[in-house]
């Protein structure tokens, strides 16, 4: 059998290991639609952690973070792992915990039901719901592109006998093209999301991101081994990196200002809706602590082996001289596990890859029907009008117009998996000050809260498309009266949120005292 | 005591600027770049702080698994 082949069959079981999955945790669901969107509350720390972490490692640190480091060098981990170690868990501290407190004592499903009730407006939920989605839309569409590309990838030559799906790369000759690979993801996730809810989504996550640290760390090792070629893993490990210029084990070529300014775009997680119904989970507060404290290393466990394995790309003989001259830096990494290790290896390592990319998509299909059913159907159809049962369906259908529409993108989009998902994360991050200020501040009013929303919104687009859709990948902002220095976009988005958000505020009139009381009680009565 | 790790935030967040070793090439143990060695030691501290945030600092004012819960679910989905 074609190695190609191999990996294929491989690829094909690991599907079929998470439909069962899915299968099972159905037949915990007690039928409720609390039970279907957050588990009953039931998911203790060792879940949480597993799950939330699944859920934020996505295309973008497995096959991003190479890809990137492949390009730039080693500065990618401090731009968003070691940040993303201080600034996620502050997230979850600052804002999780107090989120959580709020959702379990006023029943708080999605964002929109705690900013609708915190503004006593209604308003700010049609404008957030079409905000959200539309920014989970490139964060998906990262996930169906790099599934794609990375079974294309692995599975090269395994149809090639057949004549069939032939291409001039010799990367992906013969391999089964995006179209399809994507597709099936797709709906292997749909199909385990459909069947077992949260729960299944926090199961398939948990198991999935096991999978791809274990396999993660495997491939490491063994494409140390081949590329070092040395008598212990250590003698490898300095052979292969001593190959590496010096571009790529420094930031010579990195903006110090740039890099600086990366440090907001972590603060993404504190406004991303799925991250928000994975908090809502929690069995108790104390469930959150593991994720608090383990999720710096665990971003470190997965990034340091994957930047390393990005600038060892670099080396000669990393990769055939014909494949090097058309990589993509989304194929850096399936290209590497595919030339340096066996093909059923490969095709274990490449449902790692996958697993990372599905422990995602679960959680945005899952929370774009909560937000669908429970922000517009079940708001404007009144409380109780619409059964359980014909809202989830109505959420389901709602998903798959999602999911199509993204699928659809993929197949004329050719970003980077790692900038598009610099510009998902940026538009997340520039809405941070206002769930912050809904949080922390009593003064926020709802036309504040709309004004930065809006303004948030019309910054990104509008450099989003300065940028070329995230073409340019280099997109920056020159810092004024400085020479030269450039700052990330997202400094601009957040900064003018801000602003518009604090003077809207002042000189519109304060939320009602009982208002107050609720979210912001006195320590005797607090949530 | 909460200003304490308010600070130790912001410190963490000054090291990871890192201005010291930008360009410095050497490879500590003849295979790990200084510059990823040292940003690993910063995930690693900042899992200390976190850890010791949650003895420190953990709320207590949040409700846990006896408080109650506004029931907003109906029967019968499949």
């Amino acid at each position: 059998m074609a190695p190609g082949m191999i990996r294929l069959v491989v690829i094909a079981v690991y599907l079929i290991l998470l439909l069962g999955l899915g299968y099972i945790a159905n037949r915990g669901f007690t039928g409720t639609k609390k039970d279907y969107l957050l588990a009953s509350h039931s998911i203790g720390p060792f879940l949480l952690l597993m799950s939330i972490f699944g859920t934020t490692m996505t295309a973008f640190a497995l096959v991003g973070s190479t890809g990137e480091a492949f390009k730039e060098g080693i500065g990618v981990y401090g731009m968003l792992a070691s940040s993303s170690g201080i600034i996620h868990s502050l997230c979850f501290f600052v804002i999780g915990v107090k989120i959580y407190g709020f959702g379990r004592r006023y029943g708080y499903t999605t964002q929109i039901q705690f900013f609708r009730d915190r503004l006593e407006s209604d308003f700010v939920g049609v404008l957030l719901f079409p905000i959200l989605v539309c920014l989970i839309v490139p964060y998906l569409l990262i996930g169906v592109m790099a599934s794609g590309t990375v079974i294309q990838t692995m599975t090269s030559g395994a149809f090639a006998n057949q004549g069939m799906f032939q291409s001039d790369n010799a990367a992906f000759a013969g391999g089964l093209p995006p179209q399809i690979g994507s597709a099936v993801v797709c709906v292997v996730v749909l199909i385990y999301v459909f069947f077992g809810g949260m729960r299944g989504t926090a199961w398939a996550n948990t198991f999935q991101t096991l999978v791809f640290m274990v396999l993660g760390l495997v491939t490491f090792v063994l494409i140390a081994n081949k590329l070092g070629g040395g008598d212990s893993l250590l003698e490898s490990l300095r052979n292969v990196t001593a190959k590496v210029d010096a571009d790529h084990t420094t930031r010579l070529t990195m903006s110090k200002t740039r890099f600086f300014t990366y440090l907001l775009i972590p603060l993404s997680v504190g406004m991303f809706p799925h991250l928000f119904q994975h908090w809502l989970t929690a069995k108790s507060v104390n469930s959150f602590k593991l994720s608090v404290v383990c999720h710096p290393v665990f971003i470190m466990i997965v990034w340091v082996p994957c930047v390393l394995l990005g600038i060892w790309a670099t080396t000669e003989g990393a990769l055939p001289t014909e494949v090097m001259a058309v990589i993509k830096p989304n194929a850096v990494l399936p290209a590497l596990v595919k030339f340096h290790t066996t093909a059923l290896v490969g095709g274990l390592l490449t449902a790692g890859i996958l697993a990372a990319v599905m422990s995602s998509l679960d959680s945005q299909f899952l929370c774009i029907g909560s937000m669908f059913t429970n922000d517009i159907v079940d708001h404007y159809a009144g409380k109780g009008r619409i059964s359980d049962r014909v809202q989830v369906w109505l959420a389901r259908g709602f998903v798959v117009a999602v999911v199509v529409a993204v699928y659809l993108v993929s197949l004329v989009s050719n970003q980077s998996v790692f900038t598009l998902g610099i510009w998902c994360f940026s538009g997340f991050a520039s809405l941070f000050p206002v769930v912050f200020a809904a949080l922390y501040w009593r003064r926020l009013t709802a036309a504040g809260a709309v004004s930065g929303i809006a303004t948030a919104a019309a910054t990104w687009y509008y450099l989003f498309r300065e940028s070329g859709f995230g073409a340019d990948r280099s997109y920056a902002l020159n810092l004024p009266f400085t020479d030269g220095a450039q700052v990330m976009p997202v400094v601009l988005m957040f900064a003018s949120t801000i602003v518009s958000m604090v003077v809207t505020s002042l000189l519109t009139r304060p939320p009602s005292q009982e208002t107050l009381n609720k979210f912001f009680p006195q320590p005797s009565n607090r949530v | 005591m909460r200003y304490f790790f308010g600070v130790l935030i912001v410190l963490l967040l000054v090291l990871h600027q890192d201005n010291w070793y930008w360009t410095n090439a050497t490879l500590v143990g003849g295979f790990m770049p200084i510059g990823l060695l040292y940003h690993a030691g910063i995930s690693i501290a900042a899992a200390f702080v976190w850890f010791l945030a949650t003895i420190f600092i953990w709320p207590q004012e949040v409700p846990l698994d006896d408080d109650p819960v506004r029931a907003d679910s109906g029967k019968g989905v499949s």
